[in-house]
């Protein structure tokens, strides 16, 4: 069975981010495996522009900012094989892939980042009345229709959800000619970047109707029309509030969940909150030696951070390689009132150069109220923030010496301001 | 001019064209869909019940009874999988225990196996169920099957050994004549000495095609299900059902074959025989039900929703009887829930009871043609499939991640004598889409297959029916 030092499962922009830092730090025995026929991963059905304002400070366009890494992929002649799916994995670090050249290998790896990032939500986790027929796509199966394979995948459409999938599609539908006579969002506010509301829904018309989900399908064979429904506090559908709209074809941009049938498989810990692996601070998993970056730990809001985890992990497993990565004593830290969830789950502060960013979720949309951060239960520092909200992640950043005290656990909770 | 004309390719139709296939007869299944085992067939609750619940005395219990016997053999014959995994009925309060003796003693007299446990005898195999549990019965002898897989099988083998299948033929008229039945349909004329009515949901109107005297009727009673993600530990792992009402045997918690849980099904009487679609009210009824007798059910792995329709008679019970006004047609109606788990004895009295009083039939002398298994490679170690591997490149493509099927796989399936020709028809032998992406990942590579293979567009590639194309065109160059 051939070795590798290091083995990147995912060759898009996180698994590309860790193969290049690894390699800077001193790893040449690398293999990046991908599933698909390139490298650059979902980036490569991105054609719109906006990626890479942090890492690059300019607008690229999805392909445009995967070639910026697998340029360096290349040029430093890191392995990699197209068409490879990792199909098993278990705890002492073996992989089964299978590709069209080779058909089935196992391989031991030293290490392992796993980079497998995330799947859609479906229709049929929202459990969406009505018929099911034809038509009815998750807007990231759509993109790749229409900007990888060329096809149309309908003419009159409706959306649902408000993510940033959904509202690029409604423009790239309509540059393509179909008509999108809208998208609803259950939520009060939109999980879009405003730049991309305005972009690509109010510069097009489209409308978009706020707390509103999809409440019926119709059509036999092929989606004849959808049946909207204004929805209260908790979200259900209130009668007396339908609009209904005859489309061909329903997207749904309902969320994204992070891939983790390898590491489930490896009994990898997971967190429930994030449903990606509970990570420390070097990004390594409870497997010694396994380390996951990007949108298969948690979902992102932009592909820079994922590169930039991707970097970090990178250089972790490199130290892990070179048996630099020390374990000792560590710390939780742990999501308290209003925190969704905060990665990494887990903290040896001796692995902490000089600072560690705890990044994070609120589970509420929030106006002028506090963060406030405890050490072992005690408060030890508050900041305010005039406006936080689940669609947009948020880090505190804590220094070294801010931790090295720490016994049990961080914690971030919300706090209201009292006047 | 055929011998026997069967009207319906599902479990029911499937099974009998199975067992005369072994018969020196020239045999013909007809099919309005593009794909057998397309309605009931497809959307059930896959179980082959025990025999504890029919009423006593009727054709439901005699068959249920039989073709719970008959099926372990039936799927060895036919390379499915079939697994006597057990099931409970389980009480939550007094007035149940009552019901649930009720059943014991019927289960009993039935020599259906039983035994009645208590609380903590049941939480020792199944401790998941909820704290409302008090007592409950353990029927060993239920079993789970894929009825789809069963079905296609059922007619591989059958056109193997000289089966005429003919999907897309949608009957429209019977009529009796000196001897033999016209049957017309959309595709032409077929004749035949014997017709069998195994139209399902539709058999009503099949048999009023040919009688002016035909009094059974249908009413879909739609059953409402959701589908939970695949697991290695499943939440339960046998059927769970609550004590049967009158109407149906209530809402279940169950594992399938392929270890993903069901939740359902409800059930509705319904006007339109085409009326698959969920509802939130009985989607949220299914939710507060199942909590009733499992707890821990993880819903956040839902994957999917679906609809079932029971072709449910005006009687009561199956109609199976070759028709008082019309010699040589076969009736088969009202052939709802225990359906599934009564197929392969309803096959057997069919064919040697209702076919032998109007004919004699004789067993082929020539050796039967065995059906090849489907080329599952992941239930295979890493060095039978590199054999498959080199045979051909493409069982090296995977093309579903979920279910890790192969492109080989895919080919297979398509180019087979019941062959896979839409979308659907390769998910439901194959089960790329099944899994827990819904097609997000395989559903684009499908397609592709399926155009190259049946040399068509990718634009020309159907979900499911006729008119079910998934693209609309090409983009703007």
């Amino acid at each position: 069975m051939k070795h590798y030092d290091l083995v990147i499962i995912g060759g898009g922009s996180a698994g590309l981010a860790a193969a290049v830092s690894a390699y800077e730090q001193g790893i040449e025995d690398i293999l990046i495996l991908e599933r698909d026929k390139e490298l650059g991963g979902i980036l490569n059905q991105c054609i719109h522009n906006g990626f890479g304002l942090f890492t690059f400070k300019e607008e690229l366009s999805g392909p445009s900012y995967a070639e910026r890494f697998i340029d360096l992929v290349e040029q430093n002649r890191i392995t990699y094989r197209l068409n490879s799916m990792v199909i098993h994995l278990n705890k002492d670090k073996i992989l089964e892939y299978v590709s069209p050249e080779e058909g089935y290998v196992q391989v031991k790896a030293g290490s392992i980042v796993l980079a497998m990032g995330c799947r859609e939500r479906t229709r049929g986790a929202i459990a969406v009345p009505g018929y099911r027929p034809s038509g009815v796509w998750s807007a990231g199966t759509a993109q790749r229709y229409l900007n990888m394979e060329g096809f149309m995948v309908g003419k009159k459409i409706f959306i649902l959800g408000s993510g940033d999938i959904g509202l690029i599609m409604a423009r790239r539908l309509t540059l393509e000619g179909a008509e999108v006579k809208g998208v609803a969002e259950i939520m009060p506010h939109s999980n879009g970047l405003p730049r991309n509301i305005n972009q690509c829904l109010v510069d097009f018309d489209i409308p978009l109707f706020l707390s509103h989900t999809i409440t019926r399908i119709e059509g036999l064979d092929r989606v004849s029309a959808v049946t909207i429904n204004q929805v209260d506090e908790k979200f259900q559908p209130i009668p007396g509030t339908e609009k209904t709209f005859d489309v061909d074809t329903v997207l749904f941009s309902i969320g994204l969940i992070p891939e983790n049938a390898l590491s489930e498989e490896a009994e990898i810990e997971m967190d429930l909150k994030t449903r990606g692996p509970a990570v420390d601070e070097s990004y390594q998993t409870s497997l010694p030696g396994v380390f996951a970056c990007g949108n298969v730990l948690h979902v992102h809001d932009l592909v820079d951070f994922v590169s930039e985890e991707g970097r970090k992990a990178g250089i972790a497993a490199a130290k892990y390689i070179k048996d630099q990565l020390v374990t000792g004593h560590s710390f939780k830290t742990q999501a308290d009132k209003g925190i969704g969830y905060i990665v990494p789950q887990t903290i040896h502060p001796v692995n902490v150069e000089k600072t560690i960013e705890l990044m994070f979720r609120v589970k509420n949309t929030h106006k002028d109220v506090y963060l406030v951060i405890k050490k072992d239960g005690n408060e030890f520092r508050r900041m305010k923030k005039k406006h936080l909200a689940p669609a947009e992640m948020e880090k505190v950043v804590l220094r070294k010496a801010d931790i090295e005290d720490v016994q049990q656990s961080v914690s971030l909770e919300i706090m209201e301001e009292v006047a | 001019m055929y011998d026997i004309i069967i009207i319906g390719a599902g479990v029911i139709g499937g099974l009998i064209a199975h067992r005369l296939s072994k018969y020196d007869l020239k045999v013909a299944v007809l099919d309005k869909d593009n794909d057998v085992a397309n309605e009931t067939t497809s959307a059930n609750s896959a179980i082959i019940h025990s025999g504890h619940d029919p009423k006593p005395g009727s054709l439901m219990i005699k068959m249920n009874l039989r073709g719970n016997e008959l099926y372990e053999d039936l799927c060895k014959e036919l390379k499915v999988d079939f697994e006597r995994c057990g099931a409970f009925v389980v009480a939550t309060d007094d007035e149940q225990i009552e019901k649930l003796e009720v059943l014991y003693k019927q289960a009993l007299e039935r020599n259906v196996p039983v035994e009645m446990l208590d609380r903590e005898e049941l939480l020792k195999q199944e401790p998941n169920l909820s704290d409302h549990v008090i007592k409950g019965i353990s029927l060993p002898s239920t079993g789970i099957v894929s009825p789809w897989e069963v079905t296609i099988a059922a007619l591989e083998d059958a056109v193997n050994n000289g089966l005429d299948l003919h999907l897309s033929t949608k009957v429209v008229a019977i009529e009796k004549k000196e001897g033999y039945f016209d049957v017309t349909t959309n595709q032409g004329v077929f004749q035949a000495g014997i017709v069998i009515n195994a139209a399902g949901l539709y058999s009503d109107d099949v048999y009023r095609m040919v009688s002016t005297q035909a009094s059974y009727s249908i009413t879909p009673r739609r059953g409402e299900y959701f589908v939970l993600d695949r697991a290695e530990n499943p939440v339960v792992g046998r059927p769970i059902f609550p004590i049967p009402t009158e109407k149906s045997k209530g809402i279940l918690v169950l594992p399938t074959i392929h270890k993903n849980i069901l939740l359902g099904p409800t059930s509705d009487p319904i006007i339109d025989k085409e009326g698959k679609d969920n509802t939130a009210e009985a989607l949220n009824h299914v939710r507060e039900e199942v909590s009733k007798t499992v707890k821990n059910i993880p819903m956040h792995t839902v994957i999917r929703t679906y609809v079932g329709l029971r072709a449910t008679p005006n009687t009561g019970d199956f109609i199976i009887e070759e028709a008082k006004d019309v010699p040589g047609f076969i009736n088969l109606i009202g052939i709802e829930s225990p359906g599934l788990a009564s197929a392969p004895a309803i096959s057997e009295y069919v064919v040697e009871k209702l076919i032998q009083n109007i004919r004699p039939i004789e067993l082929k002398k020539e050796p039967r043609v065995e059906r090849r298994a489907w080329v599952i490679l992941n239930r295979m170690s890493i060095d039978e499939k590199q054999e498959w591997f080199k045979k051909d490149k493409r069982f090296g493509q995977m093309t579903c991640r979920c279910e890790l099927v192969s492109e080989g796989e895919i080919v297979d399936v398509i180019h087979r004598n019941v062959g896979a020709k839409t979308v659907k028809a390769v998910k439901r032998r194959l089960r790329p889409g099944a899994g827990r992406c819904q097609g997000g990942f395989c559903e684009p590579r499908v397609i592709n297959i399926l155009a190259r293979e049946l040399n068509i567009s990718p634009t020309e590639v159907l979900l499911d029916a006729d008119e079910s194309k998934i693209l609309v065109g090409k983009t703007k160059e």
